[in-house]
């Protein structure tokens, strides 16, 4: 039907696709470390040796463990299965709350403890008006 | 068999049409701005900021929908040598820049309050900056080649290179932790947005759309023109 010219055309351009997924897969897959934003505590667990070098941990805040002590703020970040204590003096994000996702960039103390130098706060992907909250609360 | 096209026919069309896109454009704006601004809730979170949501997320699904569809165009384009495709390729990739900055500024914006800061190398924001880049290696590709030949050939080429960051885009927040949160809106499983948050979003979205194919529609146009003017009567 078509010609054969059309026809060469057309693997030329998913030629070049196929290797081009490929080679943006093996990319990506190397540099896995550099393209995720944090780790979690799990994660920091899990390393062979403490790092030296700045990161970041993320997770959520655990319930009830956030003390506000002479400027100096305490708090734990969980993932539900492990835990590592934080702690920070510096600004606060409007959003960070006991039970909400967080962000802290700085440095391992050892494997339960972290440095952090900044915070940040990570919202969910839920929306919603104060209403509709209060009677899911409700519930 | 669609090889040809009269500019001139389609001139008829598309030289009209500006006028009423613009009313209508007009229209949805302004519904969308005053559901988004006055009549939608405040979030139970973020309070008033979620109302940059609604333009950035919009304009974020019309410069990801522009690329696709320049590159869907191009390729078809190079493949049966169409060259009304490459052209109309061209007139759209304007606004799918302008976008793409929109919804990157917008989150900026968005993240300062949010997050408490305006900019973060996670994997959402880095490959919605690399579009970006795409996007104006595009349209540079027009301007540096004067010859349509070699325009028509990069430029595929450019958006071949760069559809394969748009699903990463779409998928980032699932495949690594990022920073930014993940999609609030899902066809398969049920959506994280509370339906008076929904309505605005989707007549932004129209309206966004709308503005595109205005611009769309103006470059179109010129391009047109510069065929006749080059006095053919068929691409």
């Amino acid at each position: 039907m078509y010609g054969r010219k059309v026809k060469l055309r057309f693997f030329f351009i998913l030629s070049i696709l196929l290797i081009l997924v490929l080679s943006v897969f093996l990319i990506l897959k190397s540099l896995e470390e550099n393209v995720i934003y944090f780790q979690s505590p799990s994660e920091i667990k899990s390393l062979p040796e403490i790092l030296k070098k700045k990161i970041r941990v993320g997770g959520m805040v655990k319930d009830n463990s956030v003390t506000l002590k002479a400027k100096e703020l305490k708090f734990v970040i969980t993932d539900f299965k492990n835990e590592i204590n934080v702690i920070y003096s510096g600004a606060i994000p409007n959003l960070f709350e006991e039970g909400k996702g967080v962000v802290a960039e700085g440095f391992l103390k050892d494997k339960n403890f972290f440095l952090a130098t900044k915070i940040l706060a990570k919202h969910d992907e839920n929306y919603m008006p104060p209403e509709v909250k209060a009677a899911i609360e409700e519930k | 068999m669609f090889k040809y096209f009269q500019p001139n026919r389609i001139f008829s069309i598309t030289s009209k049409a500006p006028k009423y896109v613009f009313i209508l454009f007009v229209i949805v704006l302004s519904i969308g701005l005053v559901e988004a601004l006055i009549l939608s809730p405040e979030d139970y979170k973020q309070s008033h900021s979620v109302r940059i949501m609604y333009v950035h997320v919009p304009a974020a699904w019309i410069t990801l929908g522009i690329f696709s569809s320049m590159t869907l165009l191009s390729v078809i384009g190079y493949i049966f040598k169409i060259r009304n495709f490459f052209l109309i390729s061209k007139s759209l990739a304007a606004s799918g820049l302008v976008f793409n900055i929109i919804a990157l500024v917008t989150g900026s914006i968005w993240g300062k309050p949010t997050w408490g800061t305006w900019w973060a190398w996670d994997a959402r924001i880095t490959s919605m900056l690399i579009l970006s880049l795409f996007y104006i290696m595009y349209l540079l590709v027009w301007r540096i080649y004067k010859d349509d030949e070699k325009a028509f050939k990069i430029s595929s080429i450019i958006t071949i290179l760069g559809i394969i960051n748009v699903p990463i885009i779409k998928y980032s927040v699932d495949w690594w932790n990022t920073l930014h949160q993940s999609s609030s809106i899902n066809i398969l499983s049920k959506s994280s947005i509370h339906s008076s948050m929904l309505l605005p979003l989707v007549i932004m979205t129209a309206a966004f759309a709308l503005f595109s194919l205005l611009i769309f529609l103006m470059k179109y146009n010129t391009e047109l023109i510069k065929i006749k003017n080059k006095g053919l009567d068929r691409l």
